[in-house]
């Protein structure tokens, strides 16, 4: 029987017989593509990004080696800075709205209604669609002359406003409507599912105490909800922080510095400004979030537990 | 009265007002949705004089699709201007490909993480995963400067390969969870019949991760054809995908802007991600939620 030696491959590795070393060899080949991107981009492409960062590279990469300068300039510039802070309005307004959209849309879709599959396609068809896309799409609706604040305001509500995109301190609200749209869907569908997997003995239990529905919502399935609302905030956070083909498609980063962002900040700064060290400042801190907040939960979750 | 008759008609409902508040709120969120679907429909079937009007919400009075033939082939992207078909078969010659080969690589990965681990594995699936939540920004560069130096920069292969490895991540982690969910005895009884590593993989493996991969092309094509950042930087002015020419066109049109023409361009673009959520339906969820992360 080969019993013994398949429940060890079960327990950690390939058993070291003849056959099993050729077996465990074709299986490191055939990793050596997720070897070469894992090693190659995520290791050392993100080493030598973020030493430029503390060098004086211009238009071509430079070792000249200047400390912390680049940090400081970044952090002395009134448009990093400016980026930072749409970053933060932008990033907590974007994920309450859509955890709340998305939540009340998965609620209201669990009552039994009649055509949920079409209500259910109608919130998520935005979120198959590119973020140049809703960009454009919102810019056209946003448009002062001709989008929807023209048609309000021929319907005789004169002061109307609503073309948030000209004016600077709105356009970043802007942005976030044509965000939520493209995005809460999302939520919607992951909430719904976390829904639909909630024991039904439960609503009985809680129904034959007689507790009202708003409060079984908010007490009971709320908290057994958690971990689809920290996949959800994982998921929107990392969109946040790489927002760039929205800010593009639709502002362009203005008014001014209206909606400018860090993604942006960076490739602006590769491209058009020839200024690597700075970008490469900039694309360090925007790592360093998703390091520290990713970072102990991979390891926990994947790396460390060797079990099945 | 005949409704008194019988058990007929449908159930009364003690609370029926609140019935129709939830009707009413999914009514009024499903117009928030629709809206901007709607406007560029209307608008792609508008002629210039009828826009300028100003009425966003009506209908064409005289519908026609003049702007989506200029859109697709009179349209200037930049300088040239043959339309957007450009772009539209170089994001077909950019996705399949990447889609094709990100798969593959992600399904052996999967198989190769689930059942022949080895050491270090973990730690490398670890990266790799970080590498799902890396900002493209963070690596972009070094990548320009790899690509420049062995001359495949601003090239078909170039971009292909960038969304082969950056759709890596997605793809392993969605075949390795597919993969350990799987009963191991299946393996095991494979090993005792003298399988290797391929015919394992080829044989009993791949054909039952079809649904997997299902999910796994949905993904990956949606994805990588509405990616605009790669494509901008990696693809080369003469591979720039649809999305890319998209937003050329919007932006770089001198003197009036063809609103009509934008809106038909932009419909052509997101039609193929549409098509795809459309006839998907239960598959595109699933792609998301499984493609979201693990639990």
């Amino acid at each position: 029987m080969d019993e013994r030696s398949n429940s060890s491959q079960s327990s950690q590795c390939i058993t070291p017989t003849r056959s099993g070393r050729k077996l465990q060899l074709s299986a490191v080949l055939a990793s050596v593509p997720m070897a070469i991107v894992a090693l190659g981009i995520f290791v050392i492409c993100v080493a030598y990004s973020v030493v430029l960062s503390f060098t004086k590279s211009k238009l071509f990469p430079n070792l000249n080696w200047v400390g912390l300068d680049q940090y400081d300039r970044l952090w002395g510039s009134a448009r990093w800075l400016t980026s930072v802070e749409n970053l933060m309005l932008y990033g907590v307004l974007f994920i309450i709205l859509c955890l709340l959209s998305g939540f009340l849309m998965a609620v209201f879709l669990d009552q039994k209604v009649r055509f949920e599959s079409g209500f259910r396609t109608l919130f998520l068809y935005p979120y198959a669609m590119s973020l140049v896309v809703t960009g454009l799409v919102w810019q056209w609706m946003m448009e002062p002359s001709l989008g929807i604040q023209n048609v309000v305001q021929k319907l005789g509500w004169e002061s109307f406003q609503f073309a948030p995109l000209v004016d600077s301190d709105y356009a970043i609200y802007g942005v976030l409507i044509a965000a939520v749209w493209q995005s809460s869907g999302l939520v919607m569908a992951l909430m719904l599912a976390g829904l639909r997997g909630v024991d039904g003995e439960i609503w009985k239990a809680a129904r034959i105490d007689g507790i009202p529905t708003w409060k079984i919502y908010l007490f009971i399935v709320v908290p057994m909800l958690r971990p689809v609302v920290i996949t959800s905030v994982v998921l929107l956070a990392v969109g946040v922080v790489r927002v760039y083909d929205l800010i593009v498609a639709q502002t362009g980063g203005g008014p001014g510095m209206a909606t400018e962002m860090p993604a942006k900040f960076v490739i602006d700064h590769l491209t058009g400004r020839s200024n690597v060290g700075l970008g490469m400042a900039a694309a360090t801190m925007m790592l360093l979030p998703v390091l520290v907040v990713i970072g102990p939960w991979i390891y926990r979750e994947y790396v460390r537990p060797a079990k099945r | 009265m005949t409704k008194l008759t019988g058990p007929q008609g449908p159930k009364p409902s003690r609370n029926s007002t609140s019935r129709y508040g939830v009707y009413g709120f999914l009514i009024i969120a499903a117009i928030f949705f629709c809206i901007p679907l709607y406007i560029m429909v209307v608008t792609s079937l508008k002629g210039m004089p009828e826009i300028r009007l100003g009425d966003l919400f009506a209908l064409p009075g005289d519908p026609s699709f003049a702007a989506w033939t200029k859109a697709w082939s009179e349209a200037c992207t930049g300088v040239q201007c043959d339309g957007i078909q450009g772009g539209f078969w170089n994001s077909i010659k950019i996705s399949v490909p990447s889609v094709a080969i990100s798969i593959a690589i992600g399904a052996i990965n999967g198989y190769a993480l689930s059942f022949w681990r080895f050491k270090g594995a973990n730690v490398l699936f670890g990266v790799l995963l970080f590498g799902a939540f890396v900002p493209f920004q963070v690596v972009i560069f070094p990548i320009i400067i790899f690509f420049r130096e062995i001359g495949i920069y601003g090239s078909l292969l170039g971009i292909i390969l960038v969304h082969t490895a950056f759709g890596m991540p997605i793809m392993t982690l969605l075949f390795r969870n597919y993969f350990s969910s799987l009963p191991e005895e299946l393996f095991k009884a494979a090993r005792v019949d003298g399988a290797g590593f391929w015919q394992i993989f080829f044989q009993i493996m791949m054909p039952l991760a079809i649904p997997v991969t299902v999910v796994a092309v949905i993904l990956q094509t949606t994805g990588i054809w509405n990616d605009y950042l790669l494509g901008l930087i990696f693809a080369g002015r003469e591979n720039l995908p649809m999305t890319v020419q998209l937003n050329n066109i919007v932006s770089a049109t001198f003197g009036v802007r063809e609103y009509n023409v934008n809106m038909a361009a932009t419909i052509l673009t997101a039609m193929v991600p549409l098509a795809i959520y459309l006839f998907s339906g239960k598959y595109f969820v699933r792609g998301i939620a499984a493609g979201a992360v693990k639990g």
